[in-house]
């Protein structure tokens, strides 16, 4: 896109941002990746816009998607289908409004080819009008809100994680097999939260005690606990990320009502940032997800041995979604041969999914959903001692989302 | 349903506690030297990240929370001699900016030490799990442990503020300052001490809320608005005020969270009642405040009469 000469310096700068959107400190990132390279036709490099929360007590997954996405582009030479990428990192503290600041710089001063990274949905759906109507790819790497599966699909959005029913769905029909019949349902007040418990309720057809929505980051859970004690379900399905799982799973622990409840969640309360912060609470959970560091596939095993090697712990679901965005993006650029400004083209690629994925190989619905499989797991010691998840079975399989087909694209 | 009136009024006493032991600092320092202090979270946040540092380095609860006690103490003392003595004099709006700015700095240095991700405090060993208080009723024995020192604290600043040489002092100082001072009492000791103490107690809060929240950058801010609607209602300067105001708050809170999404559901679809309900009980506290003000400018418990 914006050629100069035939040859010139190139570097990837990694930069967080620590503060507001415009204190951001450029860091130098390890791996900085000075390269000479002669000019091509087409773009000469892929700019990324990556935003995503790296703050507050959500901050693990951000850091993860981020680590994943860092990992992927480390292993490819700092390159993007073949060219150099520029990958611009900034946190948006969990914040819509920030995140609206951040994406506004990335498409009108930066002039991103893509905007990835993202964690939450209220995030997303904040940032979404500016990046569609500045024609520039929204990769998502983690929100993905109803509203922009069904009528109000975007040609300009593609995920490379999940619909959030997803997910819940495969929790609820998990939770009508084992024949629970009274369930208490706990989910956050905000959209990707209200989508959680409609994808449960899609496949869980049984008595529901009570449904609560607590704020979006709440820490403190009494009030919850007490009318779990009260309500006396026989399983509490609920839908907490980051530190808000965290906390709900010690304090429900530290409230002796392990031995009546049984917990049901997804791989958002139940993954490698929760697990070890948790400790022994956390055996014994049952959850769901698309991915699992145990999926046996050789894009997965490679995956997590690179990671391990890399930052020194098990990635989780965040980080796997992370590096495939990074892939993704990859093979749409190479699949254009580094023609970025043919977003026809670069629509197509990313449609027609050709990069190998770390979850195997998955279809891209037309709203730019997955269609994939869905695994129940639970957390277990495994060989090393280690408390994690395994992988016990295929719970939906080539999973379309349930808005597709309300979507006009094709 | 009455186990679950009894828990519910036992959250709401424990966070009604922690709050009172924020609000008692505050509405001191507001009431006794007419500072508006934005910085008094950050204390509380400094008193968390303390006893976080000190666990991890040593294991001991006990101990963290008598170093974070003692150091938070000692950087009240010093910030109040370094900056907050010289706004005194000054108007409330430059107060305000002043110590905004503390917060913002308070900010900025620790996540530059701790990091931006929130430092994971666990229970003690011993009050992690829970206890039988009723047959069949369990209650988590850190949250019992919260309310005991909760109450303690509460009786302790009693009798300190309403039995003692010092504590008539205070009460003094509260009620006319110019007037204490022409009666020959230090007021620049007193001022001093009186900060020292508030930051020791909202490092006390900061240790019993840090295994129950979680300890981070920025946690001082939220509480910060609650300590504040809680000495506006009990009366600005009144310490049986803040005590009645943070019980108020806390059970408010409480009540707003566990009953008013199931009084909703009752009239109104599960739709709209779940829409409505989260957004009311988070509105609850500030009604209260909003109703206090109305009937009662001054608060509950106006220290100046």
């Amino acid at each position: 896109m914006r050629r100069v000469g035939p040859c010139r310096l190139r570097y990837t700068v990694l930069i967080t941002g620590t503060g507001e959107e415009t204190m951001h400190r450029a860091i130098l990132a390890a791996g900085l990746a000075l390269a000479l390279a002669a000019s091509a036709e087409g773009a000469d490099q892929v700019k990324v816009g990556f935003i995503s929360t790296l703050s507050g007590p959500a901050a693990a997954i951000g850091i993860d998607i981020r680590d994943g996405f860092n990992l992927a582009l480390k292993l490819s030479g700092g390159k993007l289908g073949g060219l150099p990428a520029e990958v611009i990192v900034t946190d948006d503290q969990q914040n819509p409004d920030t995140g609206r600041q951040i994406v506004d710089k990335y498409v009108k001063r930066d002039h991103v080819d893509f905007v990835t990274g993202i964690v939450f949905s209220n995030v997303l759906l904040a940032v979404a009008p500016v990046v569609f109507d500045s024609k520039t790819f929204l990769i998502s790497t983690n929100a993905g809100p109803s509203l922009l599966a069904g009528e109000k699909c975007s040609p300009w959005f593609f995920s490379v994680a999940w619909q959030n029913d997803g997910t819940p769905e495969s929790a609820g029909k998990y939770t009508a097999d084992k024949g629970f019949k009274k369930i208490f349902l706990l989910s956050p007040n905000y959209p990707a939260g209200k989508d959680m418990v409609a994808g449960f309720k899609r496949y869980y057809k049984g008595v529901i005690a009570d449904e609560v929505y607590p704020r979006l980051g709440q820490l403190d859970y009494s009030a919850e606990l007490a009318q779990i004690r009260a309500a006396a379900p026989d399983a509490v399905f609920f839908f907490l990320p980051g530190g808000m799982g965290i906390n709900f799973i010690k304090q429900f622990s530290a409230a002796g009502l392990g031995k009546q409840v049984t917990l049901i969640t997804t791989a958002f309360s139940a993954d490698e940032d929760i697990i070890p912060a948790v400790g022994e609470p956390m055996l014994g959970i049952y959850n769901t997800g698309f991915w699992n560091h145990d999926l046996d596939n050789p894009e997965s095993r490679a995956f997590v041995a690179a990671f391990e090697k890399e930052y020194g712990r098990l990635p989780t679901g965040y980080a796997a979604q992370g590096y495939d965005a990074a892939r993704a993006i990859d093979a749409a650029a190479r699949e254009v041969k580094g023609k970025l400004d043919d977003s026809e083209a670069v629509r197509k690629a990313l449609r027609a999914n050709t990069f190998r994925s770390v979850r195997g190989p998955f279809k891209m619905n037309r709203n730019g959903f997955p269609i994939q499989n869905y695994y129940l797991r639970v957390v277990e010691r495994d060989a090393k001692g280690r408390i994690t998840n395994r992988t016990l079975s295929t719970v939906l399989k080539d999973h379309p989302d349930a808005y597709a087909e309300q979507c006009p694209l094709k | 349903m009455a186990t679950l009136i009894l828990e519910q009024t036992l959250n709401g006493l424990q966070f009604g506690l922690m709050l009172f032991l924020l609000a008692a600092g505050l509405t001191l320092v507001f009431g006794i030297m007419d500072l508006i202090n934005l910085a008094h979270g950050s204390l509380y946040m400094i008193g968390a990240y303390l006893v976080a540092a000190v666990v991890r380095a040593t294991g001991s609860f006990a101990l963290a929370v008598l170093v974070a006690i003692l150091g938070t103490a000692a950087i009240g003392i010093l910030l109040e001699v370094t900056v907050l003595r010289r706004l005194y004099t000054r108007d409330h709006l430059s107060q305000v900016l002043a110590t905004f700015a503390l917060l913002l700095i308070c900010n900025e240095v620790v996540r530059l030490v701790f990091g931006s991700q929130p430092v994971m405090l666990s229970m003690p060993n011993g009050l992690a799990g829970p206890v039988q208080l009723l047959p069949g009723f369990y209650y988590p024995a850190f949250r019992l442990a919260v309310i005991g020192v909760g109450l303690a604290v509460a009786v302790l600043l009693y009798l300190l503020v309403g039995r003692t040489r010092a504590g008539m002092w205070v009460r003094a100082g509260a009620s006319n300052r110019e007037m204490a001072a022409a009666m020959g009492i230090d007021v620049k000791l007193l001022f001093t001490a009186v900060f020292g103490v508030g930051a020791a107690l909202c490092a006390v809060a900061g240790a019993m809320l840090g295994p129950i929240l979680a300890v981070q950058v920025g946690m001082g801010e939220s509480i910060l608005i609650l300590a504040f609607v809680v000495i506006v209602i009990g009366g600005i300067g009144s310490i049986r005020g803040a005590l009645v105001g943070a019980l108020l708050v806390g059970m408010v809170d409480t009540v707003g969270r566990a009953f008013v999404p199931t009084l909703l559901r009752s009239f109104l679809s599960p739709a709209v009642a779940s829409g409505v309900g989260p957004a009311l009980a988070s509105i609850a506290i500030y009604v209260l405040m909003a109703a206090v003000l109305f009937w009662r400018p001054q608060g509950l418990f106006p220290a100046r009469a």
